[in-house]
């Protein structure tokens, strides 16, 4: 371990959430971002070799010291820490309706999801999971939403784009288009008879 | 059969989620007729489906639930749309159906983000961060989100915090017959003979008169005074028995 990867274990520990590459940097004047990656792939493998109860996660686009899974049960059971509750199946869908379609309105997750949204979106943005980015030019100028990075850390995602792309999904549908359209939805719709 | 205990937004409340066991909505409940029925969701046989949908939410107890009452009217409505006659050579004839499987296969794929998501979330938990971390506290919602019922609640609120100040009703203590004997004794005293009307004193009330009255009675009996009446329905006047010495 050298003196920079040390250094960074050190803040990595004392850190509540994942820290960036930015915010590590500034840890040591001298030291370049390259150097700083280069660290931290010495911490990961450290941790690793020596096969640590501990590892490296990157995650929300930064990175975290988070005991490894397989543990999980045995730390639960002491009651040395809890786990998070289960999302619900409304907050999971309307997560998920914003997480792909954001900046979105509320008009458009209740469309989609067929039922008022106002009380899951009021207690998503009390999780800090969402957060208000701006508002429409529709009528009203409604709000829009869009996730957060604490909607990262909660999946244990490095960025959105470690969400599933649709051509991975098994219903292949048209992604949203930056136009605002869902003309797209109903080629795939077509093959009526 | 046993009926489950109302959901909190059936007990009454607004702002409710539809958050029952089985569904997450409409269109949950419709894909899962659908799957149930083995039926394709790019041919859906309309008025099977909507007599279905219409009988699941009777028998859900869903009916106090708008979100799902407006599916059932679009379904009833593709149900009229479907049984409408066309003609095989039409042109341009446009499936009423296909908003409705635009949708239902938009909710699918949305369903299965979720379900992705909601394994990400839980393999996540199985990892621990260092220490334990309070909760985040949990804050109200920003100021833009307030409606205009919110913001007349917290004014009421703030309004019935405010004590009310303290308000004494300064009654006027009725005369009694006592004090009634007194004032007719101190005004024979400076004057001898007076009229009944003025011992009343300005602007008496019926208690007043009563005490007064009966306090005329009273003195009359003891003999502390006379009363006369100059002429028939004129007023009475009182007079000091001059007889007496002033006490």
């Amino acid at each position: 371990m050298t003196p920079l990867a040390q250094l960074l274990e050190a803040a990595l520990f004392s850190a509540a959430r994942p820290l960036t590459v930015e915010e590590l940097g500034t840890l040591d004047a001298d030291a370049t971002h390259a150097d700083v990656r280069v660290a931290l792939d010495l911490i990961r493998e450290h941790y690793d070799f020596d096969q640590h109860g501990i590892e490296l996660v990157e995650l929300a686009g930064g990175y975290q010291i988070l005991t490894r899974p397989v543990h999980a049960a045995a730390i639960e059971r002491a009651q040395f820490s809890g786990r998070t509750p289960k999302l619900t199946a409304a907050t999971l869908e309307t997560l998920a309706v914003i997480a792909y379609r954001q900046p979105v309105g509320r008009a458009e997750i209740e469309e989609i999801r067929g039922v008022s949204a106002g009380g899951v979106l009021r207690s998503l943005q009390e999780r800090g999971l969402i957060e208000v980015v701006g508002r429409s030019e529709g009528m009203g100028r409604p709000l829009l939403y869009g996730t957060t990075p604490l909607f990262l850390e909660l999946l244990g995602l490095r960025d959105l784009s470690d969400l599933p792309k649709a051509e991975e999904l098994t219903i292949a549908l048209h992604m949203h288009q930056a136009t605002g359209d869902t003309e797209g939805a109903e080629v795939t719709v077509a093959a009526e008879s | 059969m046993t009926t489950p205990a109302a959901p909190g937004w059936l007990a009454g409340g607004s702002g409710f989620v539809v958050e029952l066991d089985a569904f997450s909505g409409p269109l949950d409940l419709l894909l899962h007729l659908l799957r149930e029925e083995q039926l394709d969701i790019a041919d859906i046989p309309i008025a099977r489906i909507a007599d279905q949908f219409l009988r699941s939410i009777h028998q859900l107890g869903l009916n106090q639930a708008a979100d799902y009452l407006e599916m059932a009217g679009r379904l009833v409505r593709l149900k009229a749309q479907m049984l409408l006659p066309r003609r095989p050579e039409e042109d341009g004839w446009e499936d009423p159906r296909a908003e409705l499987v635009r949708r239902l296969l938009e909710y699918q794929q949305i369903r299965e983000i979720a379900l992705w998501m909601g394994r990400s979330a839980e393999r996540r938990s199985e990892q621990y961060a260092r220490g334990y971390l309070p909760p985040p506290p949990v804050f109200p919602p920003p100021p833009l989100t307030l409606d205009i019922m919110d913001l007349l609640q917290a004014v009421e609120r703030v309004i019935a915090a405010i004590p009310s100040p303290v308000l004494h009703k300064v009654v006027a203590r009725p005369l009694d017959v006592e004090g009634a004997t007194r004032r007719i004794e101190a005004l024979l005293e400076e004057r001898g003979e007076i009229g009944w009307l003025e011992a009343l004193g300005p602007r008496p009330t019926i208690v007043d008169l009563l005490s007064t009255l009966l306090a005329i009675l009273e003195l009359a009996k003891r003999g502390s005074l006379h009363i006369t009446q100059p002429a028939p329905f004129s007023p009475m006047v009182i007079a000091r028995d001059a007889t007496r010495p002033a006490a």
